[in-house]
């Protein structure tokens, strides 16, 4: 079993980060960079330093748990460090180099917390977007699922679907008994198709996922166009560094903000050039462009006009000498330095996002519950086929994939409804 | 001491198929049975095949097993079920001559010279070391053995109801087998109760037909057996007719004196088999239940009235027949009645139809929990197979879900055990396209040949017809173009394709004449099975990805000795249902009646932390 570490706190920059450590070698890793370790479950100050350099990384509370009891279910360290990027790269990569260690992949602190019976699967599913809502129009969602609407919804579809399984089920299966009229193929095809596309509509609405991980803002344009600076100006604080040289973004900068009770996680990026001034920034530009392409909104800096037509273009720096006249096609003229739109544009980004994310009539599902959707209302696409027997089967099939979401997988649920609904029995 | 190497209990359709089938493979049998002249008596109506019990039929044949081919000696009366509808659902049935199905069951059973018929009364298993040993019989006598197959039916602990009337035994004049009974639940074997019916037989001689409706029997060539010459025995027909208002009056003024509704009776009954005051009772809008009026046999005038199995007393009985448009003054010869007995919770099986808590006992039939001559028979092969496997040191024969109804049968049974007896549906079959009573062979040949199932007369039957439908197959391989077609007949767009004879069997109105003038005008099972299977080929392809995903979640084994009530996020209920039945693999725990897909992830996560 190897021993994972990830910084457990969010992003930084914060004032602190606490970096989680969990595995057989947790406790030797944090003495490697702590020296000695303070008695369990007692915070205390240590100087953390690189084991092979010495060099001296952050002055840090350090707090030790030994298994069983804790929340991995195994030794367990916590680095209480300072919050700035560079000190935790630091943290991390010293500690990466300790033998048997490595970096935790996503949810993998959960997962060891479940194969440890420290929680159980409901537990990690639900409590886990729980714990994560962090604005208001999230809480309401996660209290919108807790509350069984969606349940509610599915079950009554799949109520609906069985009953139409089990009419016809009762013409293949018992189409010598009496009580069973020959079928009326039409009827059931067009109240499947009814179900079909409230599945489709509940489809068609936003994912649940984007509340819960923030609206994905990208902030492009070639280098220089102002783009950390008005990044600093939407989350009130300087997040990325700023200066006049082009290409001093290298990296893409993420910081979520919330505003009207959505979540946002701004991405400023590295200036789109052509010609990287280094490979490194080359880097930087190949990972913009990732980023651009994973954006819900995109807010062009650019003078000329933004290379796709999806991308919000802004005036920036609009009170600079020089730069009055404003382009026609430009949405929204701001300055960083001023203040001036500012607010138009969070007015802009909140309208554009709340299509983007269930608003409060909306089912809200999320990506496991839309996938099994999906499967159920593909399988629903054959109902037009003329031979019962495939008809029946896009019936089982999509009853099977709404059962995944509900949880009742099985033949007995459609045979149930038919032994209800039919005197069956020579 | 006598010594076998396989002992089979009971002589029904269970038992003979175990015996034939252990034969088959190599291991000497002794049948042991009340009486040998009753072996493959038909206790219920004298109906062989249906919707999902004709796929079951076809599947024994194809793995060379009897009922099949007693089934055709006996027939008088053929019906293919669900005819109008896809091939996957059509069932084949026959009405036999109960005289004559038994004779032909015996004549075939005694063919296979391995089997030694021991007429005597099993009392006790022999059991040493915590493995089967033996069976003990009535008179002290032992019989030695390595596998012991229990197919005694209804017989175990069996008691009788007819309104305040009780009597103990599995069938109307026979003894139950009660010792056995007690020793099962000794062992500490889950044993629960069901219930079944049966209603009053009737002389043909005193009913008026002519007011009943004629159901004849159907005029083509068909058999039951893949192997039978064809249908030796004149057809008779069947007739239809109802219960009435009158009726309906009857059974609610008699249900007080009913046991099923006094409490005596506490078995479930099927809910596809409900008794006439089961039928009125939950379904009292109804202005009539339908009554279908089954010959006996050719020399026999007794008529079976299918649809009002009863435990009412005699003379309502009485009145309810007299009730009955053309049976007013028709004669009853034997009363219906209910008839409780025990089986075994099939959990406590495994795929092998083996007892998991004691080696060498193997069970078969109802006393698993099912209904019906086709299913026990289909278990009487699998557990026969097996026993001969497990006294032979040969492999097991485990027939595989995707692959056939046997296969679902029984993993049904293992893994959700039965709440009412079990009855094969198509419904409960999920490759069901794939999965049709006349392609039986086809899907199983090969394994039950390698399983060293198949005589020497099936052999050449299969390797006769391999060649044949690889000369069909290369026949439909033929590419032809729409113009082709349209010279022949048939109405296609002439969108310039060239597809293969198969596929243009797909589009509507396509017939075989269309695109192979040599294979039409000799229609065979064989063409007609390679048509349909071009016509559904798309859809069984659809679902190969269903097929290989059970498969990769099958590879994912769980330990025999998997502690679920030590998993955390398992509900009671979940618990309980898989220790029950103790799946051997993930897939199985998936198939198992609310397991969720969270429960199989927390099964799954704690198996592999159990495995590190």
């Amino acid at each position: 079993m190897s021993t994972i570490f990830a910084p457990s706190s969010g992003l930084p920059p914060a004032a602190i980060a606490v970096i989680r450590v969990s595995g057989p070698q947790a406790f030797a890793a944090a003495r490697a960079l702590a020296g000695d370790l303070p008695v369990p479950r007692e915070a205390r100050l240590r100087t953390l330093r690189d084991p092979v350099s010495g060099d001296h990384l952050d002055s840090a509370l350090v707090l030790v748990f030994p298994a069983p009891n804790t929340a991995t279910g195994e030794d367990l360290v916590e680095l209480h460090v300072h919050g700035g990027r560079a000190v935790v790269a630091a943290v991390e990569a010293a500690l990466g180099r300790q033998p048997g260690l490595r970096r935790a992949e996503p949810g993998e602190f959960t997962r060891r917390a479940l194969t440890n019976s420290r929680i159980d699967l409901a537990e990690a599913e639900g409590l886990g977007d729980l714990l994560s809502a962090e604005t208001e129009l999230q809480r309401r969602a996660a209290l919108a699922m807790a509350d069984g609407t969606l349940s509610r919804q599915i079950a009554n579809w799949r109520a609906a679907l069985l009953g139409l399984a089990a009419r016809l089920e009762a013409s293949l299966d018992f189409s010598d008994e009496a009580d069973v009229d020959a079928v009326l193929l039409d009827g059931i095809r067009s109240e499947a198709r009814a179900v079909a596309s409230e599945i489709e509509a509940a489809l068609s609405a936003p994912a649940v996922d984007r509340l819960r991980d923030g609206i994905r803002v990208v902030l492009a344009g070639p280098p220089n166009s102002g783009k950390s600076t008005l990044l600093n100006a939407l989350a009130r604080r300087e997040a990325a560094i700023v200066s006049p040289i082009a290409g001093t973004t290298r990296d893409r900068i993420e910081v979520p903000v919330s505003r009207a009770g959505i979540p946002f996680v701004l991405t400023d990026t590295a200036g789109l050039r052509e010609s990287a001034g280094d490979a490194i920034e080359a880097i930087g530009i190949d990972r913009a462009g990732q980023a651009i392409a994973g954006a819900d909104l995109v807010l062009w800096l650019g003078d000329g006009a933004p290379p796709e037509k999806r991308m919000l273009w802004l005036h920036a720096r609009a009170d600079m000498a020089g730069r009055e006249d404003v382009p026609d096609s430009v949405v929204l003229a701001v300055s960083a330095e001023s203040g001036f739109g500012i607010e138009q544009l969070w007015e802009l980004l909140v309208g554009r996002s709340s299509a983007l994310i269930p608003g409060a009539s909306d089912m809200a599902l999320n990506q496991r519950q839309r996938a099994h959707c999906r499967e159920a209302r593909e399988a629903l696409g054959d109902m037009g086929a003329p031979d019962e027997l495939v008809v029946a089967d896009a019936l089982r099939r999509a009853n099977v994939a709404l059962a995944r979401i509900t949880g009742d997988v099985g033949i007995e649920a459609m045979l149930d409804a038919l032994f209800s609904r039919f005197c069956i029995g020579k | 001491m006598n010594s076998f190497d396989v002992i089979v209990i009971g002589g029904g359709h269970a038992g003979v198929e175990a015996a034939a089938a252990a034969s088959r493979r190599g291991a000497s049998v002794a049948l042991v049975t009340f009486d040998a002249r009753n072996i493959g008596t038909m206790s219920c109506n004298p109906s062989i095949g249906g919707l999902g019990k004709g796929h079951l039929v076809r599947e024994v044949d194809a793995c060379d097993g009897i009922i099949a081919r007693a089934a055709d000696a006996g027939a008088i009366h053929y019906r293919l079920l669900n005819r109008s509808k896809g091939a996957a659902v059509r069932g084949p049935r026959v009405q036999a001559d109960r005289r004559r199905f038994g004779a032909a069951v015996r004549e075939l059973l005694a063919r296979h010279t391995g089997v030694q018929l021991v007429a005597n009364e099993a009392t006790a298993l022999v059991i040493d070391g915590g493995r089967i040993a033996g069976v003990e019989m009535a008179d002290g006598e032992r019989l030695a053995a390595t596998a012991v197959v229990l197919a005694t039916g209804t017989f175990l602990g069996a008691r009788m109801f007819r309104g305040d009337e009780r009597d103990a035994g599995g069938r109307l004049g026979e003894r139950a087998a009660t010792v056995m009974s007690g020793q099962l639940r000794d062992l500490g074997l889950p044993m629960m109760r069901l219930k079944t019916g049966t209603p009053p037989r009737l002389d043909g001689r005193t009913i008026d037909w002519a007011r009943t409706e004629v159901q004849p029997s159907e005029a083509d060539s068909w058999t039951m057996s893949a192997l039978s010459p064809g249908r030796p025995l004149p057809q008779l027909w069947c007739a239809i007719t109802r219960t009435t208002d009158a009726s309906h009056a009857i059974i609610r003024a008699g249900l007080d004196r009913s046991p099923l509704f006094s409490g005596d009776i506490e078995g479930v009954g099927p809910r596809y088999c409900p008794s006439i005051e089961d039928k009125v009772h939950r379904f009292g809008d109804r202005d009539g239940h339908q009554i279908f009026l089954e010959p006996e046999g050719l020399d026999d005038a007794t008529v079976y009235p299918n649809g009002i199995s009863t435990s009412l007393p005699a003379d309502v009985q009485q009145a309810l027949i007299a009730s009955i448009p053309g049976l007013e003054r028709t004669r009853i010869t034997a009363f219906g009645y209910a008839v409780e007995y025990d089986h075994i919770d099939p959990r406590a099986l495994g795929h092998r139809l083996a007892v998991a808590a004691l080696p060498g006992l193997f069970c078969a039939g109802q006393i698993n929990g099912t209904t019906g001559y086709e299913e026990a028979a289909a278990q009487g092969l699998v557990a026969g197979a097996n026993a001969a496997a497990a006294a032979l040191g040969i492999a097991d024969f485990v027939p595989d879900r995707a692959q056939s109804y046997l296969g679902v049968m029984i993993d049904d049974l293992v893994l959700q055990g039965v709440t009412e007896p079990y009855r094969m549906l198509t419904a409960r079959a999920e490759f069901r396209l794939r999965l049709r009573a006349d392609n039986a062979e086809t899907r199983l040949s090969a394994v039950a040949e390698a399983a060293g199932l198949l005589g020497e007369e099936r052999l050449r039957h299969v390797r006769a017809r391999e060649a044949e439908r690889a000369e069909v197959d290369a026949q439909l391989a033929e590419p032809l173009t729409a113009s082709a077609l349209a010279a022949r007949g048939a109405q296609v767009a002439q969108d310039g394709a060239r597809r293969s004879a198969g596929e243009w069997l797909r589009f509507p109105g396509v017939e075989l004449a269309h695109v192979s003038p040599t294979l039409t005008g000799s229609s065979t099972p064989v063409i007609e099975e390679a048509i349909e299977d071009a016509r559904y080929a798309p859809y069984v392809e659809r679902q190969e990805a269903e097929v290989s995903e059970l498969r990769a979640s099958e590879r994912i084994a769980l330990r025999p000795d998997l502690d679920f009530g030590a998993i955390p996020g398992l509900s009671n209920e979940m618990v309980e249902r898989l220790t029950a039945a103790r799946p051997a693999t993930l897939a199985a725990a998936g198939r198992i009646r609310g397991i969720t897909p969270a429960a199989l992830t927390a099964i799954l996560l704690h198996a592999t932390r159990a495995a590190a």
